[in-house]
This record gives structure tokens, sequence and C-alpha cells, in this order.
């Protein structure tokens, strides 16, 4: 048991036993609560299993035809009577808990989420949309709306809030609640084809000053400049302007994430890989090994081209 | 006495050769298939698992493609549910429960055999999935729209929807033949007090089947007419529900997994008493946790969708019948318990399967509990906390109750006793691998590692608990070929195995081992709960008549008796060998086939071919309908 005390100090693991939202923490307890009953219940039937093997017999033993006086009564209380009033008692802790992580009240902010396959959709209010990272402010609580353009994904993010599915033409309802500042990691926990294993994404949670710096930010077209205009020819004549859009520009594509901020994001192809330069590029030429069988073509383009659009994409930012 | 054996074998030998291979109805044989074949299947989803560990064993190892990483994990699911746990425990009850009921044979011997053949061509038909490289691949829950023509436009999902429909017809012909078995051929005497628990767990077994079953069926259906036809079931766009099919799947699935363990739990209570050299305490509480369970499993199916988003009290009802579960399986283990503290344990190689079975089961049994809790469900359920629960339950539920079987009964239906040494060595291995893989899985999950998943990133904190489950499925699996082994060598040098080894209580250990192919010289006649204990006279399988055995040696028959208090009822006449069950199967295979290609032509001629088989079948022969 002692694994389970260490797995909760794992700091880097986006761990249900490290609860940092209001939801989270309920559950944490809960689970502890039923550990602890479970493991008095093991000790029980262990004990009982030792007492059994010490007093084994040979295989010549007489049989005993005796019935024992006390074996009915034990049967009624330790196998009946005792688990239901246990189960009782632990069936209503968890309503009231469910209770709580459903009804939180008016939320401050509302935001909506869509699955693809195999990346997530994030939209603002005010018109502010990205991709595979969702800011929310702490101390607030925060309502999401779920959903999916395709097949059912889960959105879980185990350090805030238990999951809920996605699914199309369904919009599921989320209450989050943290007060701690962080970058929390969540995946996608319903399986939804190939590329299941690499639909990651991260909340940020920051305080409300920050939030709404970063909101007003993401809310605004991307910012022409002269010095990278070619890198913009490159994305507008090239494959990428069929599926994504680069606000204020004239690609409006929707198959793909939404680029007008992506130098901002911390990693690519939904937590596949880093945001840099070096894997930008890679992506960008070869997206079919790092992530196969996603919906992103390769793209050949001449080493000026590249670095030019590289330029370019680094400073959307 | 000789004269009645004599007699006996005359009539119920089956011979040797093609025609007796391809047409018996011996439900020891036939048994004896399920098992072997099952066995088979147990080593094919064995070797998935393995494959899947060692892609795992490090994070973003590229040992298998993501492809085939998802097909092995949906054909592992799939084969261990639907190929190995139920034909296995169904293997046990073919041969067992007409040898603990003291009857010749099952009571629909033909059907017993077409189901036998029907699971093989199932089998073959699911796993040919793999030869055209396009095995089921959206795992064994199929969820829609991702099996839908547009997501997954090979005939993966084809192959998967028509092969459980095709082994559907198996599992209900079995289940069929086990409640009229147990119901209407028991021994005189053989109240319903008196049916051994094992016999219970198969009858609840059966029940289970008869009503979760159609529900798949219906689902695969409406499956394959939406991805053949167009129609719209589960299609959102179309005015359908994807979460229709979920409801199915686990009006069916939750009950299945019960449908499992019921009849383990029946073994187990079999061999509990035997080597605790005591009756059972608490008979009358197991058998009805039992039939409890049967019931309230098709209460539960929503605690799989707690995070589908459905209404709070709806999760409320589910989550207080899920806790309800929890007590039946309770009051069996504390019945157990209170017959191994009053008696005297024999540490034989079965009860050490059973004592590993009873921890495992028991953890498994309290973190199922948890996911009765609905907020805990919702964090954890998809992780790999879930998929630690399962295998305990499962695994650990099914799998060492079914070892135990082997080395309490493989004496019965070899003749020669197992080696108890490398027995408990093979149970030591299995134990001791089965914890490595399993056990880190919990805390993986509660680390956030989400299931069905082919590789994952490294810095999670992920690492060491993946790579100890994969060192742990070496040892399991190291641990099952001993038990393989065994099997096999002491099937040839074994020593020889007596009547009765373990000196059991219950009416197959009074008959030679293996049986003969009638069973017992003499049916009969039942004055005890624990008849092998407490009626010596029923040594050799042949109760004198002047003590109620009946000889029946006049034609090719078996007595049936009433329902609850066993009095003898009618003669039974029995149908001997015939090729026609597999006649049947073959065409119902040709007939799969032609659907799952849209080869209506294939399809119809064998839907034809099953209709004359069919006839064939049932073509009226002689007044006693025996041939």
């Amino acid at each position: 048991m002692a694994g389970f005390a260490l797995a909760a100090c794992s700091t880097d693991s986006p761990s249900v036993l490290s609860p940092e939202g209001e939801s989270a923490r309920r559950i944490d307890r809960l689970w502890w609560l039923m550990l602890w009953i479970s493991l008095a219940v093991l000790a029980v039937v262990l004990g009982l299993m030792v007492a059994a093997i010490l007093r084994r017999g040979r295989r010549d033993v007489e049989v005993d035809r005796t019935t024992p006086p006390w074996g009915d009564p034990f049967i009624v209380i330790a196998g009946v009577a005792v688990p239901a009033l246990i189960l009782i008692a632990v069936f209503v802790v968890s309503l009231r808990d469910l209770d709580a992580i459903t009804e939180q009240g008016d939320a401050a902010l509302t935001i909506d989420v869509v699955g693809h396959v195999w990346w997530w959709e994030v939209r603002y209010p005010g018109g502010a949309v990205t991709a595979n990272e969702i800011h929310i402010p702490t101390g607030e609580t925060v309502r999401f709306r779920l959903t999916s353009d395709d097949v059912i994904h889960s959105f879980w993010v185990p350090e805030l809030a238990p999951k809920v599915d996605m699914i199309d033409g369904r919009t599921n309802v989320l209450d989050v609640r943290t007060d701690v500042p962080g970058t929390y990691r969540g995946q996608c926990a319903e399986f939804c084809g190939l590329q299941h294993a690499n639909m990651a994404f991260h909340v940020i949670a920051e305080s409300r000053d920050e939030f709404d710096a970063w909101l007003q930010n993401a809310a605004e077209p991307a910012e022409s400049n002269t010095e990278t205009a070619s890198g913009l020819d490159v994305f507008l004549s090239s494959s990428c302007v069929g599926c994504h859009t680069i606000r204020g520009t004239d690609a409006t594509g929707t198959l793909g994430p939404d680029l007008t901020h992506m130098a901002s994001r911390l990693t690519l192809a939904a937590g596949t890989i880093p945001n840099s330069r070096e894997d930008l590029a890679r992506w960008i030429e070869d997206p079919q090994s790092i992530k196969p069988g996603n919906v992103m073509p390769p793209t050949e383009l001449s080493e000026a081209d590249l670095v030019a659009l590289l330029d370019y994409l680094e400073t959307l930012d | 006495m000789a004269s009645y054996a004599e007699r006996l074998e005359l009539v119920w030998h089956e011979g040797t050769g093609l025609s007796a291979w391809a047409g018996t109805v011996d439900h020891k044989r036939i048994g004896l298939r399920y098992l072997y074949t099952g066995f088979v299947f147990f080593v094919l989803a064995g070797l998935e698992a393995t494959l899947m560990r060692v892609q795992l064993a490090a994070p973003t190892l590229e040992v298998l493609s993501p492809q085939t990483y998802n097909e092995l994990f949906s054909m592992h699911g799939v084969t261990m549910m639907f190929l190995v746990a139920t034909p296995i425990l169904s293997g046990f009850g073919n041969y067992f429960v007409p040898l603990m009921i003291g009857a010749r044979d099952m009571a629909f011997p033909r059907l017993n055999a077409f189901g036998y053949w029907v699971f093989l061509a199932a089998g073959v038909f699911l796993n040919s999935a793999f030869l055209v490289g396009q095995a089921p691949d959206d795992g064994w829950f199929n969820y829609l729209p991702l099996a839908s023509e547009q997501f997954t436009p090979t005939l993966a999902i084809d192959f998967y929807a028509l092969g459980l429909i095709f082994i559907g017809i198996s599992t209900t012909a079995g289940a069929i033949n086990f409640i009229v078995t147990i119901l209407k051929l028991r021994a005189p005497g053989m109240t319903l007090n008196r049916i051994p628990i094992f016999v219970w767990g198969e009858l609840a077994f059966a029940l289970t089947v008869v009503f979760a079953l159609p529900v798949l069926t219906v689902a695969n259906v409406f499956l394959e007419l939406e991805r053949k036809f167009g129609f719209h079931f589960y299609d959102a766009d179309g005015g359908g529900d994807p979460v229709l099919w979920q409801h199915l799947f686990w009006f069916f699935g939750h009950p299945e997994v019960y449908l499992i363990v019921l009849p383990a739990l029946g073994l187990v209570s079999s061999i509990i008493p035997t080597f605790s050299r005591r009756p059972m305490v608490g008979y009358t509480y197991i058998v009805l946790a039992e039939l409890f369970i049967f019931v309230i499993s098709f209460g539960v199916w929503v605690h799989h969708m707690f995070a589908v988003g459905l209404p709070t009290i709806a999760l409320g009802i589910i989550s207080a019948a899920s806790f309800m579960v929890v007590i039946p399986s309770g009051t069996q283990i504390f019945a157990w318990l209170a017959t191994m503290v009053s008696g005297r344990l024999v540490l034989s190689t079965a009860m050490h399967f059973v004592l590993g079975f009873l921890v495992l089961f028991v953890i498994g049994g309290l973190s199922g509990a948890m996911f009765s809790a609905v907020p805990f469900d919702q964090a954890t359920t998809d992780s790999y906390f879930v998929v630690a629960h399962f295998h305990y339950v499962l695994a650990g539920g099914a799998m060492f109750p079914m070892f135990a079987g082997l080395y309490y009964w493989g004496p019965k239906m070899l003749g020669h006793l197992l080696d108890e040494r490398l027995g408990k060595i093979s149970f030591w291995l299995m134990f001791l691998g089965f914890n490595v893989t399993f056990f880190p899985m919990h805390i993986v999950g509660l680390l956030g590692q989400p299931r069905r998943t082919y590789t994952y990133a490294s810095g999670l904190g992920w690492d060491l608990h993946n790579l100890l489950s994969t060192i742990g499925v070496f040892v399991l699996g190291a641990g099952i070929l001993v038990t393989f082994w065994n099997w096999f060598w002491s099937r040839a040098h074994g020593e020889p195995a007596g009547e009765d080894p373990w000196s059991g209580d219950t009416l197959e250990w009074t008959t030679t081992s293996p049986p003969p192919e009638y069973n017992f010289t003499t049916i009969p006649t039942v004055r005890s709960r624990e008849p092998a204990w407490d009626q010596p006279e029923l040594q050799g399988g042949a109760q004198p008549p002047e003590d109620g055995g009946r000889p029946l040696t006049d034609g090719h028959t078996t007595l049936a008796t009433t329902l609850a208090d066993a009095e003898p009822q009618a003669i039974v006449h029995m149908p001997h060998a015939s090729p026609w069950p597999l006649f049947l199967t073959l065409a119902l295979m040709l007939a799969f086939y032609g659907v799952l290609l849209s080869s209506w032509m294939v399809a119809a001629v064998g839907a034809v071919a099953s209709a004359g088989t069919l006839m064939g079948w049932l073509w009226p022969r002689g007044e006693t309908q025996e041939t």
C-alpha cells in the first residue's frame, strides 16, 4: 500500500491523487475513504484465510458432518448486514459529492470545446479560437460545453475534474474550478481510433488579470508584418490554407486548428511534440511519421520557402 | 451388475472413425473439445496481450503500428470474453453437469454438438479477419460512430458484428440445453436443495445468457443494417443516436461479466467443501446469492456510462443497484471462509488456485465497488485503473478457478493424476506474475494513464509501472505453460486417478475415471446433498437396484424427473451420434461469409443449405427418434 502513497507524491503525473480542482479534491477524499474501508475488508478476509490455513489437515482427515452453530449468523452478519451498512454509507457520501460536482451555480465564463480526430478545438466568448490548450482564470467556476465533430471523445483533466464524454449531436456540461495557478495535462479518455493515444491538451490556470490579458490577445487577428510577408505568401499558396484559419488573412480553412496565435502554444499535434522550430519543421514536412494516420498531408517546400514559413509562423503569438 | 454394464456398452458405444468423430453427441467428448479449443484461443489471446505489453514496455516504442495495436487489444477482448471464458466454463459444465446430477447425457445431445461446432466455426470466422488484414479494431465495446461505415470502412466491424451474432447461436443453444438438463434430468431424489452449487452456477449462467444475449444480437443486427443498407439506428445526423449502441451493448455487456463469473464461483464452491473436509456452510445463502446476482446484473448497465452525460437521477439509481451487487458477492465469500475456517483445509494444488482466486477476487471486488460511487467512476473510468479492476475480477475471478478446475477434475477427465508439485510451481508463477502485471495498473490509472492507447509520452511518471506490467506478463505466461505441460505429461504418464482421488462429495466421484459413455451403470437415487460422502453403496457408479439404482438398459435412454422434487417422471430416448449438426454449422458459416462479403448469392446458398441440413437433422426416423 506504500505504492499508493508514493504514487500520490509523483508530481509529474496528471494524477487523480494530486487534485488541484474543487471536484478533483472531492473525488480524492472519496478515494481515500473507500481505500481505507477496502483495506479493512481485505485484512479481515486475509485474516480468516490465514486462520483456515493454520488449522489445515491432511487429505485423509475424516469428513466432519456437523454444522457449526455460528455459521449462519456469521454469514448474515459479516456477509450481508455489515456490507450493506458500509455500502449505504458510502453511497450517501458519493451522492453528496455527485451533487456538489454537478451543480456549481453560475459560471463566470463558458468555454466551448469540440473534439476532433485527434485534436481539441477551443472557442471563447468574444471570438477567440485556439486548439489543444485552454486558458482559464483561477478562483472562478468555468463552465465547459463539450461536444464532438466526429466520433466520441472524452474530456479528462485528472487533477481538476471528473471526465465527461464528447458526443456528436449532444452537448455535455462540466464545471471546473481551481484556486491553484498551473499547467494541467488533459488527455482524451474514450477510444477514438488510430491516434487516440496522441490526443492530449493542457489547461493553463492563471490569475484573472493574466487571463484577461491572454484572452484579449487571443481574440485579436494576426498582426501583419512586412518582414514575414513572404512566409504568409508560402502559407497562402500551399495546401496549408485549405484547412487552417489565420484570422486577419485570407486563410479561412476549418478542417484543422486555428493558427492565429499558434506560436504561443506549448505543443504541436495535440501534445505529441513540443512547439519548437525544429519540431514544427518536421511536422510540416512529414506529419505522418510523427502521428501516423492524422488528417494533415505532408507539404513539400523548398528550403527557402520553409524558412520563410517558419519565420512567419513564429510571429503568430 | 456386469451384465448391465455390458448391455449399456453395446447401446451407448459411439464407435471409432471419422463418422463417430464428426458425429459424437457424448457430453464428455464435447466438453473436452470445448476445453481444448477454448485453451487454444486462450493461448492466442495471451499472445496478443504479450505483444501489446512489449509495445508498452517503455514510452514511445514502435514495436507495433497503431493499427496493429488497436486490432490486438480489440481481438484480445473479444477472444477472451467470447472464445475463452464462456466456452471453457461451458466445457466444464458440459462435462460435469450430467455427471453431478446423475444423468447419462445433456438433455439435447445433438444441440450440444451443434453448440460446439458453431463455437469453433465462429472462432475461426472472427480470427480469419487477421488473414485478410481487417481484424476488428474498435475494441470489444465497438462504440458508434467510430464503428460506422464512415469511420471504419473496412470489413473489420462486419467481422465483429457477424462473428458475435454467430457465436451467440452457440451460447444460446448451450444455455437452453443447460437449463433443461438441470431442471429435468436430475437423478431421483436430487431435490432443488440438493443440487450441487456448481450446477446452480451453470443454471444462473444459462439464465443470464438467455436474457442478455438477444440484446447483443439485436444491437449487431442494427449495426449491420446500418453499415450494409444505410439504416440510421446509431447515426445522429440521420435521427439515430450513438448512445443507443452503448445502452444495448452494456445491457448485454454487464450481465456478460457475471455470466462468466457465476460458473467460476460455482466451480470454487464445489472445490472448497472437498478440501475443507466438511459440507458447505451456508449452502442456501450461496445459491440465493447466485440467483440474486443473475437478477440484479440486468439493473447496472449504466455504470459503464457514467461519463456519457446522462441525468443525475439515472446515475443515482444505477449507482445504488451497483452497490447492491457487492452484497451477494460478499455473502458467498464469507460462506466460503466460514466453511474453510470450520473445516480442516487440505492444501492441494486445486485449493492453492482457489485461495489465490479468493485474494484476487476480493481485491477486484473492492475496486469494483468503488466504481459504484459515481464521481470516482467518472474520474477513473477508461483509465488503467479499470483495466486493473476487471482483470482482477475476470482473470482472477474466472481464470484461476478454471485452473483450479483443471487440477480438481483433470484426474476425472484424464484418468490420471496431475503432478501436484508442478501444479504448485505453476500456481506461484501465475499468482506472482498476475499481480506484477495487473497491480501496477491500478496506480498508473490513478496517475492519469488512459487505456486503449498504443503509446505514451515519457516524463509522466508512468514508465516504471508499465515496465513492471510487461515483466509480469512473462512470469504469468510461464506459469500457464507449466500447467499445460503438466496436463499433457500427466495424461500420458500420471499415476492412475482411481474413482475418487480427493474423496469428493458429489456424484461424479462415484463413477470411474474417465467415466464410461453412459456415465453410470445405474442411475442413482440420491438421499443427501453430499451423496458421495453419505451413500457408500454408490461406489463404482452402480448403485444396486435394491438401493434405488435404475439400470435402464432397454434402449438409449436416461431418466426425466420432476422439476422441484426430482421424482421419476419419464424415460427419455436419447439420440445417437449424427453428422447433421456439423453440416448445419458449415452451411451457416457459408451464409455468414456471404453476408460479410455482401455477396448475397453465397448468403442465399448458405441459407438454403442451412434449411436443408436442418430438415436432414429433424427428418423422422423410427418411433423413438434415437437415430
